[in-house]
């Protein structure tokens, strides 16, 4: 492949500084929990349904443990203390916790030990339900061989579950490696997630367990007919992270969206919440085997993305760093960047390639996720699928690992099954026809190519040393990410952030944790 | 004289058209003539299917080409258009510096829509098409409160900072939603008796300023608007209503 030379002390020098952002906001996550790390446990120890109103039973538990203060000793703390006490199932415990209008006690009359002791099963069964789902994705991606790179990821987003299967069935027939439901837009600021499969919802419809059951019913079926895997999709964002997390987990999807900052950025979420939920989700994603794809292509669509490069970089090491403190493998780490730049700007052609070639080089184990023009996209589809082609050259060029297609209808609707359909032919046509162009070329020394990928490095580096001194709060705080600023105290979710009592009880995130 | 239009190919009144679809039936003689059927059923004379290719396990997609004999007639077009005046970036200004004061504008993407490109390129700092937005304007004052919010919380904010204009983006628009939160808004207004105290403005991809006065809006801006348009319109309506009964920004009713 064309390299472009890297000075390798920088990226050691950002890694260092990212690892020192990480470290600091880690110290905060590890005495902290929230209700949706702890309605997380209750699901993953089987606490399932909801009320006729439609309000989740992993819900009303928490949201009563919380009125009465005592989220701090997590909710297992309750789960436990009922078997101590002689409920038959964690789903009954939480049944009469949570309807049984019973005061909620913390005494000493039940030990922190009995209750551990006690949810020791139930622990063991709900890792076992991660590693299962891990084992028979496995075994499917086996018998169904996986496309060679880039992997053609496409988007469905009817508002319909039933029709998003329909629609993401022909999406594998017309040669789509990966599949993505969208969900609907409102989704992140919900502070629960739905029950049941859903049929509306505008730019698509909800992330529900039973939705992901649909779709995955639909992928299997698809690849079975084809002989070639089809990798579903979702969301891990929003105030509900961690819990749609588990639900993929045990669902076997094989991606999720999952970054350490967008929903701060971009959700307008509380930073520590998105902080502490981030971590329990990506503990889970790294025990499932899930790829994450970050969101920093989302930065260019805020700010310019010739003049902030920089900050999708630094960002990536960011997300890197907090991937690995919980347990991430590179091989999961989808990170995220984007073709975004001004097609009329002269050479931006180049620009895109150094960006890309840049990010392909420092992150060589990480699935590079690669998102496609949208910002400069208009209603003239001709022009926008010849837009889209460039993007597919270079990503074909830079060897990007998940390609999110462009579709020349983007700044229209959601795409019809025909837009998808072309979008797939052409980005079959020009990976193939271009397929060892990278290898074919060499970069020209001290050229546009090579200046361009030393300075996007070069500013990445400083605004990481800045962000390092600052602390990630203070320097979201003045907008050092996609121009957009937030207060360490604002946005939505923070009362749903506490501090963890010294007897907080969670033995799932300690077995994830490895300390079991 | 009647001024008729008709669609231009290679010659004068060819009426040449091209258009693309899928149909639900396989690749084969059938499905090509339901398609030569279906372009025909258009209006197209001697439809010609240049491309019938399988896109999905039950579908077709066609690319048609033929002649439409439909035309229309231009005079009898009646279109609401902006009344855009050439005003520059100093004039805007000027405007500013005659009333005394800072015009105050407040802007969202309401309801679920969580799509601030619009929003964000008529109100930041750094614009857009080489054009800096409204917040680079001495005489404005620029609220943006981003995605997904609600119109009562806009109402209220609006009311709070005094805006003399409220601008909706909507991007959504699924099954008409955009049409619904952007009519809601005024609705709102028209409860609370203030809706001729601010000027309402609407702007998305599927905007156009018929429809925003459909809606109850003061103009529409649509796909490709740049700043100063915007600007301009605020600044001169802003204007003239500062000498009339309702000035604008003013909510004690």
């Amino acid at each position: 492949m064309a390299n472009v030379p890297i000075d390798q002390a920088k990226v050691d020098t950002c890694r260092e500084a990212a690892g020192l952002i990480a470290d600091d906001v880690q110290r905060f996550i590890n005495r902290h929990t929230t209700v949706g790390v702890e309605r997380t446990v209750a699901r993953s120890y089987g606490v399932a349904g909801a009320d006729p109103q439609g309000t989740p039973l992993a819900n009303a538990l928490v949201d009563r443990i919380h009125q009465a203060g005592f989220t701090g000793y997590g909710v297992a703390y309750f789960l436990g203390r009922g078997l101590v006490e002689g409920a038959s199932s964690v789903q009954e415990a939480a049944e009469q916790i949570a309807y049984g209008g019973a005061p909620i006690v913390v005494d000493e009359s039940v030990s922190v030990e009995a209750i551990k002791a006690a949810l020791e099963p139930e622990t063991l069964r709900a890792i076992e339900r991660i590693d299962n789902a891990r084992r028979e994705r496995e075994t499917r991606k086996a018998k169904f061989p996986v496309a060679e790179t880039p992997l053609k990821y496409v988007i469905v987003a009817t508002g319909n579950i039933y029709d998003d299967a329909v629609q993401a069935k022909a999406a594998r027939f017309a040669g789509a490696d990966i599949v993505a439901v969208i969900r609907a837009t409102a989704q992140s600021l919900l502070d629960y997630v739905p029950e049941g499969p859903t049929t509306e919802g505008y730019g698509g419809t909800y992330a529900t367990q039973e939705n992901f059951r649909i779709i995955r019913r639909a992928a299997d079926e698809a690849s079975e007919e084809t002989g070639n895997y089809l990798a579903q999709t979702n969301y891990s964002s929003g105030l509900c992270m961690s819990e749609i997390a588990w639900m993929a987990a045990v669902e076997r999807l094989d991606m999720l969206l999952n970054d350490a900052m967008y929903g701060i950025l971009f959700r307008d979420i509380n930073m520590e919440r998105t902080f502490i939920d981030q971590y329990f989700s990506r503990r889970i994603i790294a025990r499932s085997g899930i790829v994450i794809n970050t969101g920093e292509d989302n930065y260019l669509t805020t700010a310019d993305a010739v003049e902030k490069a920089h900050t999708v970089l630094a960002s990536q090491f960011i997300n890197e760093a907090f991937a690995l403190r919980a347990g991430l493998v590179e091989e999961q780490m989808g990170l995220g960047h984007a073709y975004e730049i001004d097609p009329w700007k002269e050479d931006s052609f180049l620009f895109e390639v150094a960006q890309a070639q840049l990010i392909r080089q420092i992150f060589d184990r990480h699935p590079i996720k690669w998102m496609p023009p949208t910002k400069f996209k208009t209603g003239d589809i001709f022009h926008s699928h010849v837009h889209d082609a460039m993007f597919n050259l270079t990503g074909i060029m830079t060897n990007q690992s998940i390609e999110l297609l462009g579709m020349f209808s983007e700044a229209i609707h959601t795409p019809l099954l025909m837009d998808r359909y072309l979008s797939l032919k052409s980005a079959r046509y020009i990976f193939n026809t271009a397929k060892h162009f990278g290898d074919e070329i060499q970069w020209k020394p001290g050229g546009v190519v090579e200046k361009r990928a030393a300075e996007v490095l070069n500013n990445a580096t400083e605004l990481l040393e800045k962000v390092r001194g600052d602390g990630i709060w203070d320097a979201i705080g003045w907008g050092a990410f996609g121009d957009v600023k937030r207060k360490r105290n604002g946005g939505k979710g923070h009362a749903g952030v506490v501090a963890r009592n010294e007897n907080y009880v969670n033995p799932i995130l300690q077995w994830l944790e490895g300390g079991k | 004289m009647t001024k008729w239009l008709r669609a231009y190919g290679d010659r004068e009144g060819d009426g040449m058209v091209q258009m693309t679809f899928t149909l639900a039936v396989l690749p084969g003689g059938r499905a090509k003539e339901a398609a030569r059927r279906f372009a025909e059923a258009h209006g197209l004379r001697e439809p010609l299917i240049t491309a019938m290719e399988q896109c999905s396990q039950q579908h077709t997609y066609f690319v048609v080409y033929g002649h439409s004999d439909h035309r229309v007639d231009l005079d009898a077009i009646d279109v609401k258009e902006l009344p855009q005046k050439e005003t520059s970036r100093e004039d805007i200004e000027n405007i500013g510096k005659k009333l005394g004061r800072k015009i105050v504008v407040v802007g969202a993407c309401t309801g679920s829509d969580a799509h601030t490109v619009g929003i964000d390129a008529i109100l930041n700092y750094k614009g857009f098409a080489g054009e800096k937005g409204l917040e680079s304007y001495k005489s404005f004052d620029a609220h943006n409160l981003g995605a997904q919010v609600e119109n009562i919380d806009l109402l209220e904010r609006a009311k709070a900072i005094g805006a003399d204009a409220i601008l909706v983006s909507q991007v959504i628009t699924q099954r008409n939603c955009h049409k619904e939160n952007a009519a809601a808004l005024v609705e709102l207004l028209d409860k609370q008796g203030l809706r001729r105290n601010v000027l309402l403005l609407l702007g998305g991809p599927r905007i156009d300023h018929k429809l925003a006065l459909e809606l109850g809006y003061d103009a529409g801006f649509g796909p490709g608007t740049k700043p100063s348009a915007v600007a301009a319109f605020i600044a001169l309506q802003v204007q003239e209503r500062a000498q009339g009964e309702r000035p604008t920004g003013r909510y004690s009713a």
